[in-house]
């Protein structure tokens, strides 16, 4: 894996990121932004984003939206890692038939969910708040398909997709947004706190940042697992997934410090979809170049075309690789758009069409498509085939969710603490969770 | 033993019976601890499992969180629970709610500790009571010890627990010196969380307290002994789950009871109490409860208003001998 450099070599090559940026033409435009961008990132995103599909088109097979601070390196480090991604023969396979293949079934599979609970909401059967993830698919497949189970995930409220990623079974999943008991959290959670435990899927939080620092402490347990538990493979790697809107809380910037400090076995992953509810990231960020915020902190920073699943993957290869050998953690910035409002509740009026209609465009799983059948890695039938299995999978889904019981009386109580005999001790000298009708009737604790 | 010994002797106990737990705070490892509680745990159990943090309070609570989901049992240290208000979402949405929210997945076998509650001429910001505010959330386990038995027992049972707690010290408390019992130095000595104790038995008034007011109810109890009221005393030592069952006990032997805490009046300790009382033993109720709270100001500074705005010892007497009827009801406002 990455034994050609070391770790502080690594380390100081991404600090003069800010100088080397503003020389790019990729980022010229982001020099010196209008005043008149306020509101609408239209005009930005455009011009940059055009540049990019230009580049696409003439090197394919080769991922081109690292960070330009890492093409700089490239010529410097005679690391393998880097090699892999820069060697411009485009004979090069970037992936296999069957990962092909597993990266659009996942993708369709979450496409297909989120598209199935907003006919679920708008029926009544869900319920609350519940936020879908159209069109960031390729971020969170291209990251978590390449995780074991062990390696952990924590996201926040939009997370579905990460759950389905991550192996919870779409039954699971549409269950618990029914708040039936057959959920993967019982029905106690709900759309924005999915937990399991099987996959290692830490959550789920309602609040911004909150899931930082706890994906910081997973990646903790896991160094602390392997240099005092004397676990001596376990090398788990851990993902934190948020958005643009996190890059200004005050925990995003303590994790990056204490995760740099302590060279946790870490992702930062941000799903920079340029919208927090209807705050435009550029009015609300005072430099809206996230992978810079990296650097400062002593990790590498690096932005990726979050539309294409196969430049998120080849990056995602490289910063979990760096995780994995103890080399410390990555902060990797994801452009991508959600094509839905912030929630189902939200009215999404203050986005313009066009900048939809732009992002619509560079849908990640038509570029998947496209690329699949253009390399001959898959046929339009076996497309096809995967697409109508997935179409059962998650009418099944709902079936089963709809004929699952509501979660009993009793179970309101449950689960409160892991020691039950946290409710107390009861009038009659005993633990109160020892009385039989301690669950039953009002909850007269 | 002092509360400091008691705690630093618990801390080293339980860090050497597991290997899992770490200890994480500001000033815990170089400096010995800002109270010097973890001094010597450095040396004898490295860097690795006795972390100093920068002062990030939300990020290193986070991470604390974050470690017990994944099985290690982290004791996070508070320089004072004044500080642990940067770190509450991760404490109360991370912390307590996680089992429920998991249903019963994620265990969170975390221990925040620290002092609580007023120092001396500290100011507003740093003598703030907790109490209250956690004890109202379901989901923790708050303890507040009194003696160095109860920091012993109780510090130990809090580690060992499956749940998150909030283990309330006081900093006045950390240089008294109680006499200890050879089982409570035993190594594997606990005391059962949610059970109260009765420090003094009286068959006149019931008094209860916890952390630095038990002191307090004591010396009083001495004085209102001595002009023939006799005093129980419990130290509730578990504010959630709070111990009805023995404080109703107490008030249906007695008829009278005075709630006596630190922290402020509204919604504190003391009301819980007097609720319950009102709903299990409001037959037994021979005068209205008194409660005894901290003034309804912040704290201030200089040393003769923070002297009026902390219960004394005086406050508790003139309280019992008003629900005893033996003097005319004065205003109950401080």
């Amino acid at each position: 894996m990455a034994t050609a450099f070391s770790a502080a070599k690594f380390g100081t090559q991404f600090f003069p990121v800010g100088t080397r940026s503003h020389e790019n033409p990729l980022f010229g435009h982001l020099k010196t932004p209008a005043c008149s961008f306020l509101g609408s990132t239209r005009r930005l995103r455009f011009s940059s984003a055009s540049k990019l599909n230009q580049i696409n088109s003439h090197r394919r097979s080769v991922v081109v939206a690292v960070s330009d601070v890492v093409k700089e390196k490239k010529s410097k480090s005679t690391s393998n890692l880097f090699l892999l991604l820069f060697i411009p023969a485009h004979s090069i396979q970037l992936i296999t038939k069957e990962e092909g293949l597993e990266l659009y079934e996942d993708m369709i599979l979450g496409r297909a969910f989120e598209d199935m609970c907003a006919q679920m909401y708008y029926r009544g059967k869900m319920f609350g708040f519940v936020h879908l993830y159209n069109g960031q698919e390729a971020v969170s497949t291209g990251f978590i398909k390449l995780l074991k189970k062990e390696d952990s995930v924590v996201s926040t409220y939009r997370d579905h997709v990460h759950a389905l990623s991550k192996g919870v079974p779409a039954r699971a999943v549409m269950s618990e947004l029914f708040g039936k008991t057959t959920g993967c959290c019982r029905g106690q959670g709900g759309s924005m706190h999915m937990f399991s435990k099987e996959h290692n899927l830490l959550g789920g939080f309602a609040f911004i940042g909150e899931g930082i620092p706890v994906a910081t402490g997973a990646a903790f347990t896991s160094k602390y697992r392997r240099e005092v538990l004397k676990e001596a493979d376990c090398d788990h790697v851990t993902l934190a997934f948020f958005g643009d809107g996190t890059c200004n809380n005050g925990q995003f910037f303590e994790c990056l410090n204490m995760a740099a400090l302590w060279k946790l076995p870490i992702v930062f992953v941000v799903e920079n979809n340029l919208w927090a509810i209807g705050m435009s990231h550029l009015r609300a960020t005072s430099d809206p170049q996230i992978y810079k915020k990296g650097p400062a902190f002593g990790m590498p920073g690096i932005h990726v075309n979050g539309m294409d699943v196969l430049k998120v993957r080849a990056v995602a290869q490289t910063a979990i690789a760096r995780a994995r050998s103890g080399e410390g953690p990555t902060l990797v910035e994801c452009e991508t758009y959600r094509f839905r409002g912030h929630s189902l509740a939200d009215p999404d009026e203050l986005r313009d069409p066009a900048e939809k209609a732009h992002y619509a465009a560079r849908d990640p799983i038509t570029a998947l498509k496209k690329y699949l059948i253009e390399n001959n890695l898959a046929t339009e039938v076996e497309l096809k085939a995967i697409d109508k299995k997935i179409e059962e999978v998650v009418e099944d889904a709902v079936e089963f969710a709809d004929e699952s019981p509501h979660p009993t009386r009793s179970q309101l109580l449950e689960n409160v603490f892991a020691d039950p005999k946290g409710f107390g001790i009861g009038p009659d000298g005993r633990y109160r969770c020892e009385d039989p009708k301690f669950t039953e009737g009002t909850a007269q604790v | 033993m002092t509360v400091r010994e008691a705690l630093n002797s618990a801390l080293d106990e339980e860090m050497s019976a597991d290997p899992k737990v770490f200890l994480m705070g500001e000033e815990v490892g170089e400096y010995q601890g800002a109270y010097k509680i973890s001094k010597g745990l450095l040396d004898k159990y490295g860097p690795e499992r006795v972390l100093d943090t920068p002062i990030t309070e939300a990020g290193f609570t986070g991470i604390g969180v974050g470690a017990a989901y994944y099985g290690l049992r982290p004791i996070v240290e508070f320089m004072t629970f004044n500080f642990a208000m940067q770190a509450i979402d991760h404490i109360i949405n991370s912390a307590a709610k996680s089992n429920y929210m998991s249903a019963g997945q994620m265990n969170v076998p975390i221990v925040f500790r620290g002092p609580n509650g007023a120092a001396a001429g500290v100011g507003a910001q740093h003598s703030h009571c907790y109490a209250a505010w956690y004890g109202s959330c379901p989901g923790l386990k708050v303890l507040t010890p009194y003696s160095s038995e109860d920091a012993r027992g109780l510090l130990k049972a809090a580690i060992r627990d499956p749940d998150p707690v909030i283990f309330l010290e006081n900093e006045l408390l950390y240089g008294e010196s109680f006499p200890v019992s050879a089982e409570a130095l035993d190594s594997s000595f606990c005391l059962p969380i949610g059970k109260a104790k009765i420090e003094r038995e009286g068959r006149d008034v019931t008094i209860t307290a916890f952390s630095k007011m038990v002191g307090h109810s004591l010396k009083a109890a001495e004085i209102l002994e001595k002009e023939g009221i006799s005093a129980e005393v419990i130290n509730l030592r578990s504010i959630r789950p709070l111990d009805r069952a023995t404080i109703n006990a107490s008030v249906q032997k007695t008829n009278r009871l005075v709630t006596v805490e630190e922290g402020f009046p509204q919604h504190g300790v003391g009301a819980e109490i007097c609720a319950t009382i009102v709903e299990d033993s409001f037959g037994y109720l021979d005068a209205p409860v008194e409660r005894i709270a901290g003034a309804d100001v912040p704290m201030p500074y200089a040393a003769n208003l923070e002297r009026m705005a902390v219960p004394q010892v005086e406050d508790i007497v003139r309280a019992a001998k008003r629900v005893c009827h033996r003097s005319v009801p004065l205003a109950a406002a401080a």
